[in-house]
């Protein structure tokens, strides 16, 4: 344990590529997907089609879209309200996503969930939480389910780093430790909580370590290196599948844009902002690596096509999909039992 | 001087218990914090300590013994040197200073009648042959029975596996259901309620034990924003099937932070379903529907109900559908609203009324969301007159939300304006005689009764 809590981040040829070339292909797919519609909800934001908070997944997509490879069928995902890029990681459509941004009868919550608050069972995404760090007790919930259901599953259950100071979150450890849930949490660590950075707001300079009290191994990772995520993931996913108990990643991102739509991000430079992008982006590093690797512009370009359209498409739809019939003020409150 | 050791009162709600074991013989010197005793309740074994020093002269009360009233003296300590020899009939406690719930005095139920004649509590549908058991019991058969019937069902809180309930709620559930489903937590109820809200979403149906729902406002963002809106907030994709329970409201002499009533709070609450048992056929019928509920539901339970014992059906069938409300006892003059705990006021009130010739209607709302408002109205219809009776603090109280219903439902009907019995609109204090005078009692039930009645 001590061994895993003291790794140092891994980096580009850390580690030998832990990524075949097309799953490198499909998380360039999922990356662009969730940058593009990103880019285009925070238009729809603009034209005031988006309304209350909107919290953008821009320069994190490396973390989900890593992690993502690394689960079978029936692992849970569960995040805060930072969700949109979770979504598509986990399949759910980017029309029923979009749709229900703008509030309309065709999002995943019938339009009455909104931005944070977004579920599909079918894919296992269980939300979608507004409330910081609420998901954390509730994503080892589910990881409590699968154990006392008897199954191999796992609980993939992600935070920020402004949540990771939250007493659930370390009751929560407590008991996943407790009673050995196969749990894994993901701090996603985007150097910026609503403004102030982790220096300011924390006494812990490695979040990797916040579970060392409780015997939790924990690794850093370069969050922006899909190679690097997914390596990470696959050595936690081994160790929580096999009942060892939970497991911590701290990836070290970081967001382009504002906390909110609303937030102007003055509490950084825009230097800053633009040195990650030119050095660190993960859509560009992962697309360097795939020519390295052979892969041809006309592949890349049709990738491109291919997301450009699906998120054209469900901006469209986002706008043409009807707004909830005023009977759905009243569905939905309570199971008929 | 000879000191008294008397049998003492280990929980706020204990009146009796069995001294099980004496470990010091007379003779026997004895120094303060020595173990002398071990004595049993319904909830627990405990050890008494000595507070003083001397030798244990004499023993009145022998092992094995059981119901010995609190306050008993048990045995005789001498000082250094000193003999005893008053006579151990003579040291009896001449008759046991009036059981702890009186003489704590919260004055919340009638005493004769909770204890020796159960009031009926026969459910609307014959469910045929009952037997007498308390609350308690009903408690813990409700969650075996579900449990046997739904391998799903899980229990867990503080103290319920292996201390078989703080409050000896889930005694033998370990035994039979083992450790997967009775399941310890520790002392977090932020954390084990948001994780039993997870293990609902991920397809089980969990009940949560709180040790009572004073600590329940720890976790009341799980159950509020994360329980009760998560079906809405994802256009029904994702129901919550949980039941939180646990002890709410005054108990005896806990103070402000551990006695107080949440029926206000948790039904104000869209999303949830809230009921709140007298009787022991509302406790074992009500909390099994509760765990089949498909819904998050808050049961709310009474420590001083625990221990009263009231007839139930012994079909192994039985349950009571969530959302009805049951005609205790019919009547003509005044309608009285009561639940929980404050039944017993309602019940006692109406035996009093009867003899002052005025005929009540008490009914036991049994569910607190949804409110059965379709039983009250007729009620009120036939009555014309209305006072409720709750225990917690008027303001956007049970009996608020009654009085305003009422008023759009059948206005025309009412003669007199309704009133509230309900605690006084402080933070409850400590002393016996300001306990006492916070919360409902008996003699205001009956004013109210006579002031709807122009009496």
């Amino acid at each position: 344990m001590a061994e895993a809590a003291t790794r140092k981040p891994r980096g580009k040829g850390a580690a030998p590529p832990a990524i075949a070339r097309d799953q490198l292909l499909r998380a360039y797919r999922d990356m662009l997907l969730i940058r593009r519609f990103e880019e285009k909800a925070g238009q729809l934001y603009g034209m005031g089609l988006i309304g209350g908070f909107c919290h953008l997944y821009i320069g994190q997509e490396a973390v989900v879209v890593g992690l993502q490879l690394c689960l079978k069928p029936g692992d849970q995902v569960i995040t805060s309200y930072r969700d949109h890029g979770h979504m598509l990681a986990t399949g759910m459509e980017a029309r029923g996503v979009m749709a229900e941004l703008t509030g309309r009868i065709g999002g995943y919550s019938k339009g009455k969930g909104g931005s944070m608050h977004m579920f599909s069972r079918e894919k296992n995404f269980f939300g979608g939480h507004g409330i910081v760090g609420a998901q954390v007790p509730i994503g080892a919930g589910l990881a409590f389910a699968n154990r006392y259901n008897g199954t191999d599953r796992v609980s993939l259950t992600y935070f920020g780093e402004g949540a990771s100071n939250q007493g659930q979150v370390y009751e929560s450890f407590n008991l996943a430790a407790l009673w050995k849930l196969p749990v894994i949490f993901i701090i996603e660590n985007n150097k910026y909580g609503m403004g102030p950075s982790p220096e300011r707001a924390s006494a812990s300079r490695d979040l990797s370590k916040n579970g060392a009290a409780w015997g939790i191994p924990g690794t850093q990772v370069d969050g922006m290196d899909v190679t690097a995520v997914k390596a990470a993931g696959d050595e936690a996913v081994a160790y929580v599948r096999a009942g060892k108990g939970p497991y911590i990643l701290e990836m070290k991102t970081y967001r382009y844009r504002g906390h909110s739509m609303s937030d102007p991000a003055k509490y950084r430079t825009k230097e800053e902002v633009q040195k990650m992008r030119t050095e660190k982006d993960p859509i560009e590093n992962a697309r360097k690596l795939l020519i390295d690797d052979g892969v041809d512009e006309p592949t890349l370009k049709a990738i491109d096509n291919e997301v450009k359209a699906i998120v054209q498409d469900s901006a469209d739809f986002a706008q043409t999909s009807p707004e909830p019939d005023p009977s759905e003020l009243w569905t939905d409150v309570l199971h008929e039992a | 001087m000879p000191i008294d050791i008397r049998m003492p009162a280990l929980s706020p709600t204990m009146t009796e218990g069995k001294l099980a074991k004496w470990l010091k013989q007379p003779g026997e010197m004895v120094r303060a914090g020595d173990v002398l005793a071990e004595i049993e309740t319904d909830k627990a074994t405990m050890e008494v300590e000595a507070v003083d020093e001397g030798r244990l002269e004499r023993i009145l009360v022998p092992e094995g013994t059981e119901n010995v009233t609190v306050n008993t003296v048990i045995a005789v300590l001498a000082g250094e040197g000193e003999a005893v020899s008053a006579p151990p009939a003579a040291r009896q406690v001449a008759a046991a200073p009036a059981a702890p719930a009186q003489a704590r005095g919260n004055g919340a139920h009638p005493p004769a009648a909770a204890a020796s004649a159960p009031p009926s509590s026969a459910p609307e549908r014959d469910w045929g042959p009952t037997h007498t058991v308390t609350v308690r019991e009903a408690l813990r058969d409700a969650m075996a029975s579900e449990m046997r019937r739904d391998p799903s069902v899980f229990l867990m809180g503080e103290e319920v596996a292996q201390y078989q309930g703080a409050y000896k709620i889930s005694q033998g559930l370990l035994e039979e259901f083992g450790p997967k489903r009775v399941m310890d937590t520790p002392i977090t109820e932020h954390g084990f309620t948001g994780l039993a809200v997870g293990a609902a979403f991920g397809g089980l149906r969990p009940i949560v034990e709180f040790m009572t729902f004073n600590f329940s406002m720890q976790a009341i963002d799980q159950i509020i924003n994360s329980a009760a809106k998560t079906l809405y907030m994802s256009g029904g994709q994702m129901g919550c099937p949980i039941t939180f329970r646990g002890p709410n409201g005054a108990a005896a002499r806990v103070a402000a932070q551990h006695s107080q009533c949440y029926a206000s709070w948790y039904a104000h609450c869209p999303g949830l379903k809230v009921v709140a048992p007298w009787s022991a056929a509302d406790a074992k019928g009500l909390l099994r529907a509760a765990i089949r509920d498909p819904n998050p539901v808050i049961v709310l339970e009474n420590e001083i109900l625990y221990g009263q014992s009231f007839e139930l059906p012994t079909d192994e069938d039985f349950i009571l559908p969530i959302g009805k409300a049951k005609i205790e006892r019919p009547g003509t003059d005044v309608t009285v609203v009561a639940f929980s705990i404050t039944m017993n006021l309602a019940m006692a009130a109406a035996e009093a009324l009867a003899a002052k010739g005025i005929s009540a209607e008490v009914i036991n709302l049994r569910t607190l969301r949804p409110l059965d408002v379709d039983t009250i109205a007729a009620s009120v219809r036939k009555t014309n007159r209305l006072v409720s009776i709750e225990e917690g603090w008027p303001y956007a109280g049970i009996g608020a939300e009654i009085a305003a219903t009422l008023m759009e439902r059948c206005f025309d009907d009412l003669d007199a304006p309704m009133v509230r019995v309900h605690g006084v609109d402080v933070p409850m204090p400590y002393a016996a005689n300001l306990e006492k005078l916070a919360l409902p009692r008996i003699e205001q039930v009956v004013e109210a009764a006579e002031k709807v009645c122009y009496r």
